[in-house]
């Protein structure tokens, strides 16, 4: 069984902070529907639409029929471990430096033999297990089988956590804290046994009930960090940019209101500067120390969350210029991953539906709860995904916008006439 | 079952070529493959422009492929092949070259394989080998073939019982047969002690489990008997052959290959059985390959290889000698010539060519081949048996 992971020991610093390797993550166009499902932590597989086989590896047509109509669809990932090897060699730097390494090859009850990661608790084979699609350090879908029923500190495995970013033991920036959520995400952060939170405030003066509580607690520092301007955010990085494993930025800054109900241009740029600018100059001051620190042990730099917005897939008309603001905080987000991949450091971009907060007062429910947003955000740090969808709303608007875009961007401009 | 093949009639293979392997060269792979044919020619007396077929198999010769090597090397011909089917190649070759020489469509067939090895070419090689592996084998940290073959060792052990002396034994055997054979890269005894405690690899296979990869080159000529006879060449009759691609896709793991399906036509084709074969040539990437191939030929049971390895020595002058020249787990693996390694030597053992130990008697070989890891399993599968002329 695995054993719980120990705080790591502070860094010796005459050693040299290794370089980041990642494991191999060219893919075919084809098997890039594997990484599409495992970017939202699904396991899905190609399945015929003529013959209902379900296949593996991504073929472009199915096997036994040669449809070449083939869906993904979400698979259980049950089946029977039927053998099993620990590689103790092999030419990838990134795995030599992980040796040894277990890897397994499981016949799906749904039909095809998959080779997988294979979780240290999972039995000898023949074993039940269960197969799991995440994206490992490449960002590259990658399957790992997991024992049948969960273990404790299963999430400790060590194998496991190369393809996580569970906050356990690590340290974390969050970027405005005196939020709603920012609030909820250092109790949820504490909970899940952060190491360190780091309370980032803009405004001195802003006095919310409960932050002074929060940001007593003893793995809670409270930060100043402004995100409009440009000389404190650096400063910030100077300070912690060194240390922060995971950052999240939850600065927003939301006004309602489309173009013909407002006069200028300034509450439309005060989003801009926070939502986008914002994430902009948080970019460029501590994505560098993160790609630098991304192979450093244990406490290595891990992953950036951005707190966008399901209005970022399709404009919101009643919420308009905020929906831009989102729109081109998704579009540096992109960058931002592009540009962190080649550490191993993930993006994850979290797309909620309306929050329940002053700003979404307007908008009839469901609406998600900080503290449900706060949990979907450690959740998918301890996930292998990179975009989540969280709440009734989101996953509605994703299913809408995957359907046809053009539908919800009528659907969505009726709402607002 | 119902195919009839037609008889090789008086199509024959000879000059067998072996150009001696080394572990990493500077040279790329058309510099061993011209090697190989340059020797061809020497040994066989067939100046170049009487070489009118040429077969090529090889990994590291990208860009090119068969069509860039004839101007590379000059050579004119009215017939040309390439045969990407790694350890299968040779019995590729030889079935696509023995028809085109039997049909007319050429006179002389040289058949080569050959590869370089670079210090890092085998890892680029795995890499890219194929879609499956690029996408589902390679992002797991598999050193190429390695981790396949231990699954597929894993489940035979558990499922027949096979013991790691067993596999012990086979390459302790063709270690033995290695020692006279000039060529071999591994030239020193191995003793089974060693092998049970060399390191892991992928468990359950250890170091002297695993071929090595190295550069080199192997070649054979396919002609008529005639012209066979008036150049003085010896040479070896073609019986019977098989290949077989992508068999028991079914099968979870793989426990057997192609050659379970179409043994019974390959020794009605040549109208032998089993106990009739002298001499035995494996593809032995790993042993537990060469397991397989033992039971799927049909010299025992399905399952019952482990007690067969107990039952005989494998040695050259032993009982079942097997992979004479020391097969590539002593030669090494040069790449496709991994594929042409048994066949060249199965040649030599019956045209009294041998350049190490020497299989008396031997009147009929069965030569066999495996390759391409594609995904999961072998895929390519492919048996020849052969005569000698009189």
């Amino acid at each position: 069984m695995t054993s719980p992971l120990a705080r790591p020991p502070r860094k010796n610093p005459i050693l040299r902070t290794r370089v980041p390797t990642l494991p191999p993550g060219v893919r075919s166009r084809v098997a890039l529907g594997l990484t599409a499902a495992a970017a939202r932590s699904r396991f899905e597989l190609q399945v015929c639409r003529e013959c209902g086989t379900v296949q593996y590896p991504p073929r472009e047509a199915c096997h036994a029929c040669l449809s070449h109509r083939l869906d993904w669809r979400e698979q259980s990932g049950a089946g029977d471990l039927v053998s099993e090897t620990v590689l103790r060699h092999s030419l990838e730097l990134f795995f030599r430096e992980r040796m040894p390494w277990r890897l397994g090859m499981i016949k799906l009850d749904c039909g095809p033999v998959v080779i997988a990661h294979l979780h240290g608790d999972c039995p000898p084979a023949p074993t039940r297990v269960r197969v799991r699609a995440s994206l490992d350090r490449a960002g590259q879908a990658a399957l790992i089988a997991i024992p049948e029923k969960d273990t404790p500190n299963m999430s400790d495995d060590r194998q496991l956590r190369e393809m996580t970013c569970d906050p356990k033991f690590r340290k974390v920036l969050i970027t405005d804290a005196k939020t709603a959520l920012g609030q909820a995400l250092i109790d949820a952060l504490v909970a899940a046994g952060a190491d360190l939170v780091w309370a980032g405030y803009a405004e001195p003066w802003k006095k919310p009930r409960g932050f002074d509580r929060l940001a007593s607690m003893p793995q809670v520092s409270a930060l100043p960090l402004d995100l409009t301007n440009s000389r404190a955010v650096k400063d910030a990085a100077r300070e912690i940019g060194g240390r922060v494993e995971i950052l999240i930025n939850t600065a927003d800054h939301h006004r309602t209101f489309g173009i013909a109900a407002r006069n200028g241009v300034e509450v439309a740029r005060t989003e801009m500067d926070i939502n986008y600018f914002g994430l902009l100059r948080l970019a460029q001051e501590f994505a560098p120390a993160m790609r630098a620190r991304a192979a450093d042990g244990q406490s290595s730099a891990i992953a950036w969350v951005n707190l966008l917005s399901i209005f970022a897939l399709s404009n919101f008309p009643p919420h308009g210029t905020y929906s831009a603001s989102k729109a081109a905080a998704l579009s540096l987000a992109q960058c931002l991953r592009a540009e962190l991949a080649p550490a191993g450091v993930r993006v994850i971009n979290v797309f909620p539906g309306p929050i329940e907060d002053e700003w979404n007062q307007e908008l009839p429910p469901p609406k998600i709860a900080p503290a449900g947003l706060a949990a979907a955000i450690v959740d998918a740090l301890r996930s292998g995904g990179e975009d989540v969808y969280p709440g009734d709303v989101a996953q509605e608007w994703l299913a809408r916008w995957r359907d046809n875009p053009k539908a919800l961007e009528r659907e969505l401009a009726a709402v607002s006439s | 079952m119902t195919n009839r093949r037609a008889a090789y009639d008086d199509v024959v293979v000879a000059a067998p070529v072996t150009v001696p392997y080394i572990r990493y060269s500077i040279h790329g792979a058309h510099r061993f493959l011209a090697r190989a044919l340059a020797e061809l020619m020497k040994r066989s007396g067939l100046a170049k422009h009487k070489i009118d077929g040429l077969c090529v198999s090889s990994f590291t010769l990208a860009p090119d492929t068969a069509v860039g090597l004839t101007q590379h090397l000059g050579l004119t011909l009215r017939w040309l092949d390439h045969i990407p089917m790694g350890g299968a190649c040779g019995i590729v070759a030889l079935r696509r070259a023995a028809r085109a020489v039997q049909c007319g469509d050429a006179e002389a067939v040289a058949c080569v394989a050959g590869d370089t090895n670079h210090t890092d070419s085998f890892r680029l090689n795995l890499a890219t080998f194929s879609q499956f592996a690029r996408d589902a084998v390679y992002p797991y940290g598999s050193g190429g073939a390695n981790a396949s073959f231990a699954f597929l060792t894993a489940y035979y052990m558990r499922t027949y019982g096979a013991k790691p002396e067993d596999f012990g034994k086979l390459c302790v055997a063709q270690r033995t047969n290695a020692l006279s054979f000039p060529h071999a890269l591994m030239k020193r005894r191995l003793t089974l002690e060693e092998y049970l405690t060399a390191r892991l690899i992928a468990d359950p296979l250890r170091l002297f489990d695993c071929v090595m990869p190295c550069a080199g080159a192997d070649a054979f000529l396919v002609l008529r008997r005639a012209q066979a006879e008036d150049l003085g060449l010896p040479y070896v009759r073609i019986l019977a052959t098989i290949e077989r691609h992508n068999a028991f896709p079914d099968d979870p793991v793989q426990y057997r290959g192609g050659w379970a399906l179409d043994r019974d036509e390959l020794y009605a084709q040549a109208g032998v059985a089993p106990e009739d074969i002298d001499v035995l040539a494996t593809y032995d990437d790993y042993p537990v390959i060469t397991l397989m191939q033992i039971e799927d030929l049909g010299f025992c049971a399905k399952g019952e290889g482990p007690d067969f390895v107990r039952r005989h020595s494998f040695t050259v002058d032993g009982s079942f000698p097997i992979n004479t020249s020391g097969g590539q787990l002593s030669v090494g693996q040069a790449g496709a010539a991994g594929g042409f390694l048994g066949m060249v030597e199965v040649v030599r053992q019956l045209t009294g060519q041998s350049i190490g130990g020497v299989v008396s008697g031997a009147r009929t070989g069965l030569v066999s081949g495996f390759g391409m890891i594609n995904y999961d399993r072998g895929l390519c599968s492919g048996a020849a048996i052969l005569a000698a002329s009189q």
